[in-house]
């Protein structure tokens, strides 16, 4: 499923970012921020990204997945609501059309946490 | 002491496909075609309109179909009879197109064919109502299809592609006198969370439709100024 592609882009995006560091560290947990308002299933990701870092540099590590809720602006009312994903879309008040969504469209990775190995010396030692 | 580090990337993970998508328009554009990206469930009807549409507009604009049909090649077989360069996309398992893919399609039709010929791209995007909205091909427009047997609640079930969708075509319209379904409630459901979009009844069956649905062709074609733009350098 789509899960998979968004895990390949994921993985190809750390790898450039890991490859681009000198010396390379050891990656502990990456940030992920995921809307409601898209196709990608916090869980699904999860479970996509642990079948496919197995046997590579990713192996084991954590991935935290933020939610973000779908959140829009009714132009109307002049305020903020939460639409009822999967039942309404509409201002709850006065049933104007979704057309402005402040957030719940996000899909990026938001920070990774590492280690350099310099430090993975001095903790063995 | 264990002490870690923080990257802060916020890189989007769409990124490296948007780049692609971007980068297709570009091509598009730089040959005046407009290109529109059709996708539903699977079976709404997608190769059955292109079929009607090729039928009708073929002799009026130049063009061309690159087709994602998951496997086979069925659906291009079905699409080559009428004499248009059907360029086939083997999407293996993914179950949408990517711009990295529709690249490809370019490819062909850049070396195959002459680009600056051709006014229209159709793309028929993988039949999946969930994934091909995240994806962008480079499309200048996207098109929704969805049958009036799928039930009035997919678009609140399904609601990106339906959000992102310039045009909506509620397809198999010949076939609600046979269901409990209301075409209003469908309409209004999509017109919640995609207020502009325009929205046509359609039946493949009967044409019921179809001469709006080639006008609304007509009016992208003619409000997509590249072709304008790319006679003046
Ligand atoms: N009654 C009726 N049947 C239709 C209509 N449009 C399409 N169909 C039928 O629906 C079935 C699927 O149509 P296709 O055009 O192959 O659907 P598709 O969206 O291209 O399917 P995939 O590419 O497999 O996702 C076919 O059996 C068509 O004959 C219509 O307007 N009325
Ligand atoms: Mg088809
Ligand atoms: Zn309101």
């Amino acid at each position: 499923m789509h899960e998979t592609d968004m895990t390949k882009a994921l993985i190809i995006t750390v790898k450039d970012w890991y490859r681009s560091q000198i010396p390379q560290p050891k990656i502990n947990k990456i940030h992920l921020i995921v809307g409601q308002f898209t196709c990608v299933e916090p869980l699904s990701l999860k479970f996509a990204f642990e079948v496919q870092t197995r046997n590579t540099f990713l192996e084991g590590v954590e991935l935290a997945i933020q939610d973000i809720p779908l959140i829009a602006f009714c132009h109307t009312c002049q305020q903020e609501y939460k639409p009822n994903i999967g039942l309404q879309y509409s201002c709850p008040d006065c049933k104007s059309p979704m057309d402005d969504i402040r957030s719940g469209r996000e899909l990026k990775i938001d920070r990774i946490e590492y280690s350099t190995l310099e430090e993975q010396v001095v903790k063995q030692t | 002491m264990h002490q870690t580090f923080d990257a802060a990337l916020e890189i989007n993970l769409l990124h490296a496909n948007q780049t692609g998508a971007d980068h297709n328009r570009k091509h598009f554009d730089r040959w005046g075609i407009t290109c529109l990206n059709i996708m539903s469930s699977p079976g709404a009807g997608k190769t059955v309109l292109l079929e009607q549409t090729l039928k009708v507009l073929k002799d009026k604009f130049k063009i061309a179909v690159i087709e994602g049909d998951m496997t086979t090649e069925l659906d291009a077989d079905r699409l080559r009879k009428y004499d248009v360069p059907v360029i086939p996309i083997n999407t293996g398992r993914s179950c949408h197109l990517d711009s990295k893919m529709v690249a490809g399609g370019i490819h062909t039709l850049e070396h195959q064919y002459n680009p600056h010929d051709f006014d229209l791209v159709l793309v028929e995007n993988v039949g999946n109502l969930v994934c091909p909205a995240e994806f962008e091909v480079g499309e200048h427009a996207k098109v929704a299809l969805l049958s009036v047997t799928e039930g009035e609640d997919k678009p609140l079930k399904y609601p990106v592609m339906f959000q992102e969708a310039d045009c909506l075509l509620i397809t198999k319209t010949d076939l609600a006198p046979y269901l409990d379904i209301d075409l209003d409630c469908i309409a209004d459901n999509v017109r919640q969370m995609n207020p502009n979009i325009t929205i046509i009844y359609l039946s493949a069956k009967t044409g019921a439709g179809l001469s709006q649905w080639f006008d609304w062709i007509e009016k992208i074609l003619q409000q997509n100024p590249v072709k304008h733009l790319s006679t003046q350098v």
